[in-house]
């Protein structure tokens, strides 16, 4: 007999069930090493709650209803709940404050490999810690967090969320006249953004120097030719990028960075740096975070914060390829 | 050195001059050219595949592939995948019509007494996409193939199909009244590769960028 689950649920039996055990403890041990402590959250929430943090409810798909007839929502991530969490438990805590979490959450995604509708995330929150030293943190956080997982190839996308509206701002385009061009950018669509800074009426130079902008990536030295690029407009809109940079080469983790002036991320509440996690076994980003200055605000105790989350499931295809390579690598010295 | 790129190359319409651009930057094609049962094609500076225009989205999004050539079509079809859309080749134009029966006007006083209009298609979210966003309601039928016919067999009022020259329209007694979108070939990456091959993609658009303006400036 067979019974159906929900398409991108899945079962997991004892031989994946170990293998992801590890991964997880060995996640959670480095972020215990950091001083992070474990929370747990209910997985549902109420909906306008949730939507307190964001008003696209950052990304609710499963709703349903209580016996009082309240609206529940399925946690889209886990940002969100300790955002709540926070205001609600620590109210005049001393800061800042360091929470991690290993716990599923539920996006109506396409299932695809690695990432399911329900999946699983183990990530960390640093509340009421300031850029650049608190970003700073989160990354060395991070880069521990993929050596505990044996993970040497995977590189960490590290971007800033104000950066293209910054230079836009700089060069007086209104933001309502911008937007169709950021819209272009979140889409990863560079065709469209060309044809859309085409249209901000702004003189040749400048729409060069947005067209050529976000394709900048690679080393820290990107900061400098975006300031070749676009001179005093984009040192401003840079500055903060650069402010997170040196605090990256003074803990030493500048290689597993690869710094992105076109990197955008899709939920709306965050506000400083962002990051994706990339992994050459997978086509798929792995994780993302960055800064949410605002999001514990909107619950009532306004504080900076932090923190990315990693996909589990993804981190173990990744880690199963990487030790395939090793096998092979060393037959082939055999 | 690193591994050579893997880039997808698209059968059909654009088969063709995705190869003559290849060529054109020093891609050496001719296994593609003379070889039609093969469907990988192993190279030291790059490995080409042939794929359906419609699948190399899928490719690209799941990283099979690192780099692929499809339709604007295809991916305004498939707008929920993720790929980074690099690069307008500039060659392939087409254009995404709403067509119905020539002469008179019978499509528009249906949709305007039946209040909406019967659309057959091979690509039904743009279809839908369009007249949601014109505020028009659309019975969007999907077929698979000589969407033509629907019209004149009366499945559907209209169609919404590519078309380049307009030819085969109007051998089916077709009329274009609406021009829904320009589509071109163009370049995409996966996400992934964008970043962890940075070097290498960038150094390839380059290349094609040159190419593709200097054919533009012609």
């Amino acid at each position: 007999m067979t019974f159906l689950i929900p398409p991108g649920t899945r079962d997991i039996l004892p031989d994946e069930m170990r293998e992801l055990r590890t991964i997880s403890s060995a996640l959670l041990g480095a972020f215990e090493r950091f001083g992070y402590g474990e929370v747990w959250t209910p997985t549902m929430e109420y909906e306008d709650v949730l939507l307190q943090g964001d008003e696209r409810a950052a990304g609710v798909s499963y709703r349903l209803f209580d016996e009082n007839g309240q609206v529940l929502a399925l946690r889209p991530d886990m940002t969100i709940p300790i955002a709540r969490l926070v205001a609600t438990r620590y109210g005049d805590a001393e800061m800042p404050l360091r929470f991690c979490y290993l716990s599923h959450a539920y996006r109506s995604v396409r299932p695809q490999r690695g990432q399911q509708r329900e999946f699983l995330q183990a990530g960390i929150e640093l509340i009421g810690a300031d850029a650049p030293d608190g970003t700073v943190e989160v990354l060395e956080v991070l880069c521990a967090a993929l050596d505990a997982s044996g993970l040497p190839r995977t590189r960490i996308g590290l971007g800033d969320a104000g950066l293209f509206p910054k230079a836009l701002e700089a060069m007086g385009v209104e933001r309502q006249v911008g937007a169709e061009a950021l819209e272009a950018l979140e889409r990863h669509d560079f065709v469209a953004l060309e044809q859309a800074v085409g249209r901000l009426g702004l003189p040749p130079a400048k729409q060069e120097v947005l067209k050529a902008l976000p394709q900048l990536r690679g080393g820290v030295d990107v900061i400098d030719r975006a300031i070749e690029l676009g001179g005093e407009e984009l040192s401003q809109a840079t500055s903060r990028l650069r402010g997170t940079a040196s605090g990256i080469e003074a803990k030493k983790i500048a290689d597993r960075v690869i710094f992105d002036l076109g990197l955008v991320r899709d939920l709306g509440y965050y506000t400083g740096a962002t990051f994706e996690v990339y992994d050459p076994a997978l086509g798929h980003v792995i994780g993302g975070g960055g800064r949410y200055d605002e999001l514990v605000g909107r619950f009532g105790r306004p504080l900076p914060a932090c923190g990315f989350a990693l996909f589990v499931e993804r981190v173990h295809v990744a880690q199963a390829e990487e030790e395939r390579r090793a096998r092979e690598a060393s037959e082939a010295v055999q | 050195m690193s591994e050579p790129l893997r880039l997808a190359v698209p059968l059909g319409a654009l088969f063709e001059d995705t190869l003559d651009l290849l060529d054109a930057i020093g891609v050496d094609t001719s296994p593609l050219r003379s070889d039609s049962r093969s469907l990988y094609f192993p190279g030291e500076e790059m490995t080409l595949v042939t794929l359906r225009p419609s699948d190399v989205p899928t490719y690209v999004e799941a990283g099979a592939v690192d780099l692929g050539v499809t339709g604007k079509d295809v991916l305004m079809e498939q707008q929920g995948r993720v790929v980074y859309e690099l690069l307008d080749l500039g060659y392939g134009h087409c254009r995404m019509v709403v067509a119905t029966r020539s002469g008179n006007h019978i499509a528009e006083e249906l949709e305007r007494r039946l209040g909406a209009i019967r659309i057959a298609t091979k690509y039904p979210r743009i279809a839908s996409r369009y007249f949601e966003e014109g505020g028009r309601q659309a019975e969007v039928i999907e077929v698979k193939g000589s969407v033509e016919l629907a019209p004149l067999a009366g499945l559907a009022d209209g169609i919404v199909d590519l078309t380049a020259t307009g030819r085969t329209l109007r051998e089916n007694a077709l009329e274009i009244r609406e021009v829904i979108a320009d589509c071109t070939a163009r370049l995409v990456a996966n996400r992934v590769a964008h970043k962890l091959r940075q070097a290498d993609i960038d150094a390839l658009v380059e290349r094609i960028d040159a190419l593709v303006e200097r054919i533009d400036a012609r």
